[in-house]
């Protein structure tokens, strides 16, 4: 079973993939599914408003940024990790 | 055709009010970057812009007047004045035949941003009665059309990030082909305000830390504000009444990449660069400066830079590039104009500005980008200024000494 955070972050990048939820697996990266810089910046909007988080992330150097966009799995694992605190404020973002 | 001179410069940006301090800042190396000032100004996350300082509009202008000027009105009508002074004229000396076309991404922002903070944050039911002709964008070309008698052609160009240089452009067209004698141009942008910036700050390109155009470390574009003003004329009309040419305008290009919305294009940016050397009759040997785009993001500085490379070739490594953004940060609408300064700068005192925060060189960033330090003593006979702005409209300007 997956968690509603899980449904909630993969609704929100298939949404922006204009794909179905079920549709998407945790190793798939932003480029399979076709979203690019302005996708992924929605994307982590949709997140921030949805969970009421900031996302540290800044598309200048994504690599720099403390949450991972390397694949679905991997958005929603640090989705996870900030709601639960571990992450940084984004003031830094 | 027509031969088109500068006779006049003027500016108010974030290092200095006037084009000698300007200058001496430029040469000076300082950077006019620092923490943002104004209301709600806690609540962004991106704190720090190119701000100006210590200008009180109400000791400048009458206050019957300034009711109708939104700050990038305000700015433009100050660095109009100081042109115009400089190039002798009191007012346009022929006016149907004298116009003014002027840069801006957002208009009067501020005066717009007020408004709904009036009638959204604070629940008023009513706004300032003059809020409309304070916002509009062509607020700043009629008010100096209103002030000098400019009764020619008069309009506000928007190309985002290159309007200066397309306003700068068009103007020179014009009078070039005969459509005007003179004009002025240039452009304005006052953007520093909460919703301003916090619209940026959703793009998720701003740094939160400085502006290191081409540097590996940089992490993003720092917002200023600002004007920079230009009279041109004919070089016949400017010799005949005895005006002295600061520069001559000598070709002009622009594009579009008809790609990405936000994303530069290497082929696009060297093809407008390409056809500004080819409108000016200008050889690439001859060009001895490039002001830069240089907006401190990753991909701007990448793909300028590759397409100086496609440009120049070999000789792409021997021609100074610098980004000023790093010191006035990034005038968004107005900034082609305040960076051509730094062009005239070059043309006449032979310094070359520097890009500040200049610390790794970045492997695909790899020309000789005039860091941190000023160049003095280069004699440099031609430059360009490039402009490659959001919604892939590009415009580049190549000017010569005279």
């Amino acid at each position: 079973m997956r968690s509603d955070v899980q449904n909630q972050v993969l609704s929100i990048i298939a949404r922006e993939a204009l794909r179905a939820p079920e549709d998407l697996r945790n190793e798939m990266t932003l480029d399979e599914l076709g979203l690019d810089s302005l996708g992924l910046v929605e994307v982590i909007f949709a997140i921030e408003e949805t969970f009421d988080v900031s996302v540290p992330f800044n598309a200048n150097d994504p690599a720099a940024a403390q949450f991972d966009i390397s694949s679905v799995g991997a958005i929603i694992a640090a989705v996870e990790k900030l709601i639960s605190g571990d992450t940084p404020s984004a003031a830094v973002a | 055709m027509r031969r088109v001179v500068i006779t006049g410069a003027g500016t108010i940006n974030a290092l200095a009010e006037g084009v000698a301090a300007t200058h001496r800042a430029m040469a000076e190396g300082r950077c006019g970057i620092g923490p943002l000032n104004f209301p709600d100004a806690d609540r962004l996350n991106i704190r720090i812009g190119a701000q100006i300082r210590g200008f009180a509009p109400q000791d400048r202008f009458d206050l019957s007047k300034l009711a109708l000027y939104d700050a990038f009105t305000q700015y433009a009508l100050v660095s109009a004045d100081e042109a115009m002074a400089q190039a002798g004229l009191e007012a346009a000396p022929d006016p149907a035949r004298w116009g003014v076309i002027l840069g801006t991404a957002g208009g009067g922002h501020t005066t717009a941003n007020d408004a709904y903070r009036a009638v959204y944050a604070d629940g008023k039911n009513r706004v300032h009665p003059f809020t409309v002709p304070k916002l509009m964008a062509n607020a700043a070309p009629a008010h100096l059309s209103i002030r000098y008698g400019l009764q020619g052609p008069g309009f506000s160009v928007t190309t985002a990030c290159a309007s200066s240089n397309h306003a700068i452009g068009l103007a020179f067209q014009m009078v070039r082909a005969g459509l005007a004698d003179g004009m002025l141009t240039g452009g304005s942008e006052a953007m520093l305000n909460f919703g301003g910036l916090k619209a940026w700050e959703g793009l998720r390109v701003m740094s939160p830390d400085g502006c290191r155009p081409f540097s590996a470390d940089r992490n993003g574009m720092v917002q200023g504000e600002g004007a920079g003003v230009f009279v041109i004329e004919t070089l016949e009309g400017a010799l005949a009444r005895g005006a002295a040419p600061l520069a001559e305008i000598a070709g002009f290009a622009m594009n579009s990449d008809a790609g990405d919305i936000v994303m530069p294009d290497r082929d696009s940016a060297a093809r407008a660069i390409v056809g500004a050397l080819a409108d000016a009759e200008m050889a690439p040997e001859e060009v001895g400066y490039i002001n830069a785009h240089g907006t401190g993001t990753a991909a701007n500085d990448r793909i300028e830079t590759a397409a100086i490379r496609q440009v120049f070739g070999a000789r792409a490594e021997a021609v100074p590039v610098s980004a000023t953004k790093s010191m006035h940060g990034h005038c968004i609408g107005g900034t082609g104009a305040v960076e051509l300064l730094a062009c005239l700068m070059a043309l006449r005192e032979g310094v070359l500005a520097p890009t500040l925060g200049y610390g790794t060189p970045d492997p695909e960033c790899d020309l000789d980008y005039v860091p941190n330090t000023a160049r003095r003593g280069v004699s440099v006979g031609a430059v360009l200024s490039n402009a490659f702005a959001f919604g892939g409209s590009n415009a580049v300007l190549a000017l010569r000494a005279i």
